[in-house]
């Protein structure tokens, strides 16, 4: 057996999972690791400007190929920098793994430079984690670590390496299998449960499924589309399921929970027999949760048994894969038509238009997103930040295809739109990327500007500048007696911005000039951002305030302008706007 | 009402970390432990856990459910009162004041507890039982006055043939990792 330095074990290791590319920043603890990237041509290093964003670009990447998304980082604040977005990938079940440097293995625990105990950092926020101490573990240590993240319920898994282990040399050995006593994810339900959501499908009048991001992960789209269609069965996803059942399909509600849509929120409340897939009660969704799906019988398929009866209870609860679970489901679900179960929905739809964007000559940011969907065909692939944007993307741009839709869900995760992209066109350089972001959300990470112009990627970010923390401000609006306390943001001139990284951007301030913006963007060759001056006191809508049930929904008021109190909506804020140019 | 005491019996893979990996879970979940003990099973690399939880049923479900995701955690068992056999230890330094050693002896023997030091002025018994049977000593010794008690938490096994452990999977197929601190 061949002898390698630890750093090239890693590698080595990366490489024979088919690890293609990697996101980081070097440093002192993991520059062994960097010495040897060049001996594996075959895997690509995109450099970006905080770890934090490499995460995000891992996370993304990993959502959009189905495979692990790996991340570099150094000891100390390299390594905690990644710590929001290994957050973000915990609870949004996506497989990661991230490889930090350590400072050398004698130097633990002596509080060395650069020295941060990783391994207990992350253990809340990781699937597992590992401080190797012995570079014959490292082969087999990666190969557990890749086996982890992908498998059962995917997620993080962090690997922390001390520079010195790197720098050794080890006997290498690729472990054929990995065994691990106490991970044994379980795939296919069991027959019995099968057979009694099967019964409950068949007998129900008004049924519903509820699809997560286990639909999308499993790679069940086909069984779902199969089951809704032979038992005809609405479906509404979660914000992460958008994609795993295409829009525009008669049997498509679109997204339920807080901004749901009014229709798949009453169909919540209506509903004799509940399928819930690959999901996780979120209270997004949910809302109160003792008033959550009352009368409905509720069957709860999901890989991770904690999963079901966490927030709500299952009558009939499956643990297994959603695509194994459907598979064997489909064998007993008849063929049914609840054309009066359906005929209900019309009636809903026309009562509570929950998208219609209303004629007015603002530039409402519901509009602008319209308008990119139209554009790009609903082909594009689509990242966002955090906040109202994400939510009027969520509801506006109708994803056919899966994995396309690429958003923070459980953390909540503001500057996630633009490290996010770097991740998918990472993955696909050719492809559509848009970024629809917030100008709260694309200030947190903006500096990633600088990756997307040195890596030359032809991201199109529409930031929908509304001058306001805008989600923050809506909640302020509704619940806090509109003070809007922290609020009101300063915005840099985004053109000029663009210019500095060499970019091309432009502002939008008229309504007529956005779909025009949109086909400029789309025809620049590289990166473009593109500012929409919004209407700033724009709400999302509908809402189901937290903690609240459908009957508590707001939806779109009178489309009459809010006024600030002290100031009318001609007077010049108090914050400086960015002039047209 | 308090919440009913529940016996969890967790066999886990000996490696550096994994009480920390245990007990976080249990503080970020908002679970409340009474006791844990851990130590070295039968089966080489693997101890195993008994940890003493408070809640109702449906809260308990989900601690072991949870266990179970800790990559650590081979197997996790709830013991049952009557099906198991419960057994804690405590040392208790109890004063002697003059005339009232022979007094403390013969409730110790009473408890077939055990005088494990002797001092001019103090004594150290060494009681095992169920907790029940440890806190009515401790009661009885208290007037003569306690200078110092250590407990080691419920430690605990199922009773007859049944064992908390997986029968099929009792050897560790897997490699031992060699992790440090952590």
């Amino acid at each position: 057996m061949a002898k390698l330095k630890g750093a090239e074990i890693i590698l080595e290791c990366l490489a024979r999972e088919g690890v293609e590319v990697v996101f980081g920043v070097p440093g002192g603890a993991n520059l062994p690791l960097y010495d040897y990237l060049r001996k594996y041509p075959q895997i690509r290093h995109v450099l970006v400007r905080h770890e934090q964003a490499a995460a995000h670009a891992a996370d993304a990447y990993a959502r959009v190929t189905g495979q692990v998304g790996v991340c570099f980082a150094t000891s100390g604040p390299g390594a905690t920098n990644l710590i929001t977005g290994i957050a973000n990938a915990q609870l949004d079940s996506v497989p990661m793994v991230c490889i930090t440097g350590q400072v050398v293995s004698p130097n633990i625990g002596k509080d060395a430079f650069q020295e941060t105990d990783m391994t207990g950092i992350s253990l809340p926020v990781t699937k597992h984690n590992y401080l190797v101490m012995d570079g014959e573990d490292l082969a087999p240590v990666m190969r557990e670590a890749f086996h982890i993240a992908r498998t059962g319920r995917p997620g993080p898994v962090l690997v922390d390496v001390p520079r010195d282990i790197q720098q050794q040399e080890y006997e290498f050995h690729w472990p054929e299998r990995v065994s691990l006593l106490g991970y044994k994810p379980t795939l296919d339900g069991h027959p019995t449960q099968i057979k009694k959501a099967a019964r409950l499908i068949n007998e129900a009048e008004r049924p519903l499924i509820i699809a997560g991001h286990g639909v999308i992960i499993a790679g069940a789209e086909a069984e779902l589309r199969q089951l809704a269609e032979r038992a005809q069965i609405p479906v509404t996803t979660t914000l992460l399921g958008i994609g795993g059942f295409p829009a525009h399909h008669v049997l498509d509600l679109g997204m339920t929970g807080m901004h749901g849509m009014a229709w798949a929120n009453l169909a919540l409340v209506h509903c004799d027999v509940m399928v819930a897939i690959g999901m996780r009660m979120d209270d997004r969704v949910t809302g109160k949760t003792s008033a959550f799906a009352s009368q409905a019988t509720i069957i709860h398929i999901d890989i991770d048994p904690a999963e079901i009866g966490k927030n709500v209870r299952a009558h009939v609860p499956i643990v297994g894969d959603a695509r194994h679970v459907l598979k064997a489901l489909l064998k007993e679900v008849e063929h049914r038509t609840h054309a009066e179960w359906l005929a209900q929905f019309d009636t809903w739809r026309r009562d509570h238009p929950s998208i219609a964007i209303r004629e007015t000559e603002e530039m409402l940011p519901t509009y602008v997103v319209r308008e990119i969907y139209e554009a790009t065909k609903g082909e594009a692939f689509v990242t966002t930040g955090v906040g109202q944007h994400q939510m009027w993307a969520a509801q506006f741009y109708r994803f056919v295809h899966s994995k396309r839709w690429v958003t923070s869900g459980g953390v909540g995760t503001m500057g996630f739109g633009l490290p996010a992209a770097l991740g998918v066109q990472a993955a696909f350089p050719d492809a559509p990327v848009w970024v629809i972001d917030g100008d709260g959300s694309f200030q947190m990470t903006l500096q990633e500007l600088a990756t997307v112009a040195q890596e030359k990627m032809p991201i199109k970010v529409a930031i929908l500048n509304n001058g306001f923390l805008g989600m923050v401000r809506q909640w302020q609006e509704l619940f806090y007696d509109r003070n809007y306390a922290a609020t009101p943001m300063f915005n840099p001139d985004y053109v000029k911005l663009a210019e500095a990284f060499g970019l091309a951007g432009r502002r939008v301030e008229r309504k007529e000039d956005v779909r025009g913006a949109i086909e400029w963007a789309m025809e620049t060759p590289g990166c473009v951002i593109l500012d929409f001056a919004v209407a700033p006191e724009e709400n999302v809508y509908p809402m189901i305030p937290s903690g609240a049930t459908v009957h508590d929904m707001i939806e779109e008021p009178a489309p009459a302008r809010i006024e600030l109190p002290g100031r009318s909506k001609e007077e010049t804020p108090a914050w400086p706007v960015p002039s047209t140019r | 009402m308090a919440s009913p005491k529940h016996t969890l019996i967790a066999l886990v893979e000996d490696r550096p970390g994994v009480l920390n990996r245990v007990a976080s879970l249990f503080r970020r979940r908002g679970f409340n432990i009474q006791s844990l003990t851990v130590g070295p099973s039968e089966i080489p690399n693997l101890s195993r856990m008994t940890i003493v939880v408070d809640g109702v049923n449906t809260q308990v479900e989900q601690v072991s459910k949870q266990l179970y995701k800790v990559i650590d955690v081979v197997k996790v068992s709830e013991l049952t009162e009557d099906e198991s056999v419960v057994r804690e230890l405590a040392l208790v330094k109890v004063s002697t004041p003059p005339g009232a050693r022979s007094e403390v002896i013969e409730i110790t023997s009473i408890y077939r507890a055990n005088i494990v030091d002797v001092a001019p002025d103090c004594l150290i018994v060494e009681v095992t039982g169920t907790e029940d049977k440890v806190e009515a000593l401790i009661q009885l010794l208290r007037p003569y006055g306690i200078r110092e008690i250590v407990r080691t938490g419920r430690t605990a096994m199922a009773r007859g043939a049944s064992r908390a452990t997986p029968a099929e999977e009792a050897t560790p197929g897997g490699r031992q990792v060699k992790h440090g601190v952590s």
